[in-house]
């Protein structure tokens, strides 16, 4: 194992890191302003990477199809929210859990009525294809260079967002408290809005810009969706921070490990069961960090205490 | 008698009767939606243990489900193929019989719930819906990428498994079987409840201050609570296993977690045949409306959403008042 191909693994989890990032961020937002715990968040990265995909067929334009991911995902959470959602912030969390696992199931199961079975492709923009060369000699493809970039430049501007606006305070306040926000004449009804349709139009954008390195397709979202929980839990629930460094850990862990753990059980095993003994336990790797972090810090890494 | 009692006994009657009739009309399919039935309703009963008593949201149980099916597959893989399990340190034989399967897969399904509960009970409310959900996913992802018992592809079992003095390749045998295990799980659960131990879990569930405050650690119940169902919903994923012959990853994913709670939802948390009514609502959905459309998920969605905002409680909640309603 080269030095060269560690370097570019890092990158790959990194990347995979950012984009967990993009998805965990408005999942932990909800969950830290409106207490609702959303399963759907996965049918709207996949519902941004349907929408991308389906924009950049018809017009041929990559941006214009990151443009729709956004506002597609933003407009059905914003949608869902009003109808839906509103309804369950006080409910207790079994209720959550379930109205939402059915918005799943309604979403999934329109998707494929509307698109069919058939993964659709995103192609990456010509001007992005291929590799560059990175200091060291390392060749990296460009795209997922942007994309991390991408990610980091979001993961910046919602940290301003967050510390340094007028929304920011809102949402900082009504994580806080609630009713005192209310009482101070900020339409928490509108606020919620605006927060539930922020984190769908970041899940549908990390859809879209990883569509264009996978297949897009139904049932795209709940693997993301379940990593993006592993994050949040890591993280500390409601914390952007936590879920920043529970991306990056996720990422790193997960890739890392998929290589690393079956060339380190080569070193005193076949290779046949190497292999497989290590990509089974790669496979369950995040899990097994997850459970530690837990162990150690039972309310995550940036958590409030219980 | 009350009105849940009534339709409790309508229901148990109904769940006995409606295969026999297909017996005598000669509709074995019939009979095997009836058996599906039993089974998804024994998972349901085990989830509902640790759900409506305990007040533990687990959106893992498949991991249970899954287990107890592998239990069954593996045994009965070796069994089928003629070799040993392990050699060293000592001999383990694979078998076809039932009744060894199904303690092998209550005990190693008790055992995995004793971990993941350890680990999982540290936290609660969200943090434990969505530890309980990873620890799934783990054991999914595992037995996709464990080679030895045909991975991704799942264990095909060519015979099913036999019960001493019974016939279980006929399906009314095979469904009297999983009806008798359904009765003596709800009787379990039944008894359970009325315990001591299922007073101070329930009390716990309320109130967890005021049970630490008389001497009992919530946690050591909650979790002898999930070992419980994490036990019987591992019976019902090797009976499931067997019903069909076949095991496979599916049985670890998360949406079988989220169709197990999907029973207890529609049929009504906390009730003891809210699982049993939840199950045979779901498979009569699935066979008529799957029938009538492809995209039978998207009715069944709109089904549940309407249960949750609309009749909380369920079927029994909506028949039979809300005398135990959940809180």
């Amino acid at each position: 194992m080269s030095f060269l191909l560690l370097i570019e693994q890092i990158l790959n989890g990194l990347q995979f890191g950012v984009m967990l990032f993009l998805t965990a961020a408005g999942l932990t937002l909800v969950f830290g302003v409106m207490g609702l715990i959303n399963l759907a968040h996965g049918s709207l990265f996949m519902i941004g990477a349907f929408a991308a995909a389906a924009t950049a067929a018809a017009t041929g334009s990559f941006v214009l199809g990151l443009a729709a991911s956004l506002a597609a995902a933003a407009a059905a959470g914003a949608l869902v929210e009003m109808l839906v959602i509103r309804r369950l912030y006080n409910r207790d969390h079994l209720d959550q859990v379930l109205a939402t696992f059915a918005l799943i199931l309604i979403f999934s199961e329109g998707t494929r009525w509307l698109f069919g079975s058939f993964p659709l492709y995103l192609n990456i923009p010509l001007a992005l294809s291929g590799p560059v060369t990175l200091p060291g000699g390392i060749e990296y493809p460009l795209y997922r260079l942007t994309i991390i970039a991408v990610g980091l430049l979001i993961a910046l501007g919602l940290f301003l967002l967050i510390s340094r606006t007028r929304l920011g305070v809102q949402i900082r306040a009504g994580e806080s408290d609630r009713e005192m926000i209310a009482a101070l004449g900020i339409d928490i009804n509108r606020l919620y809005t605006v927060v539930f349709a922020l984190g769908a139009g970041l899940a549908g954008l990390a859809g879209a810009l990883v569509g264009a390195i996978q297949s897009v397709q139904v049932g795209m979202g709940e693997p993301v969706l379940i990593l993006a929980f592993v994050v949040i839990v890591i993280g500390g629930i409601g914390s952007i921070k936590g879920a920043l460094i529970g991306s990056v850990l996720v990422g790193l862990t997960d890739t890392l490990g998929g290589v690393l753990l079956p060339e380190t059980f080569k070193l005193f095993m076949d290779p046949a069961s190497a292999t497989a003994v290590g990509s089974a336990l790669a496979s369950m790797l995040i899990y097994i960090l997850m459970a530690v972090v837990l162990i150690v810090r039972p309310t995550g890494l940036y958590g409030a205490r219980a | 008698m009350s009105r849940e009692t009534i339709f409790n006994a309508v229901l148990a009657l109904g769940l006995l009767l409606f295969p026999l009739w297909a017996y005598v009309a000669d509709e074995p399919f019939m009979i095997t939606l009836a058996t599906r039935v039993a089974i998804l309703a024994l998972a349901g009963v085990g989830l509902n243990i640790a759900l409506g008593l305990g007040g533990l949201v687990s959106l893992g149980h498949a991991a249970f489900f899954g287990i107890g099916g592998y239990a069954m597959g593996i045994l009965a893989h070796h069994a089928q193929s003629y070799t040993p399990l392990m050699e060293v340190p000592f001999l383990i034989e694979g078998t076809k019989s039932m009744p060894v399967i199904w303690l092998v897969a209550l005990a190693a399904s008790a055992l995995a719930a004793l971990v993941i509960g350890a680990l999982s009970l540290r936290t609660s409310g969200v943090y434990f819906i969505m530890i309980t959900l990873a620890f799934g996913q783990m054991l999914f992802y595992f037995a996709i990428s464990w080679p030895a018992y045909g991975g991704e592809d799942g264990l095909s079992i060519y015979v099913r498994n036999s019960f001493p003095g019974l016939n279980t390749l006929d399906p009314i045998q095979f469904f009297l079987i999983a009806y008798v295990i359904l009765a003596a799980a709800l009787m379990f659960a039944a008894m359970l409840a009325k315990s001591p131990f299922g007073l101070a879990l329930n009390a716990a569930r309320q109130t967890a201050e005021r049970v630490e405050t008389i001497g009992i650690t919530p946690y050591r119940l909650r979790l002898t609570a999930f070992v419980i169902s994490g036990a019987i919903t591992g019976l019902a994923g090797a009976l499931f296993a067997d019903l069909n012959r076949f095991v496979s990853p599916s049985m670890f994913s998360w949406q079988t977690s989220g169709e197990i709670m999907i029973f207890i939802i529609l049929g009504g948390v906390a009730r003891l045949f809210g699982p049993v009514a939840g199950a045979a609502l779901f498979i009569a959905l699935e066979h008529v409306l799957g029938g009538l459309s492809e995209f039978w998920h998207i009715y069944l969605g709109l089904l549940l959403l309407a249960v949750v905002l609309y009749a909380r409680g369920g079927i029994i909640g909506t028949l039979a008042g809300r005398e135990v309603a959940h809180d």
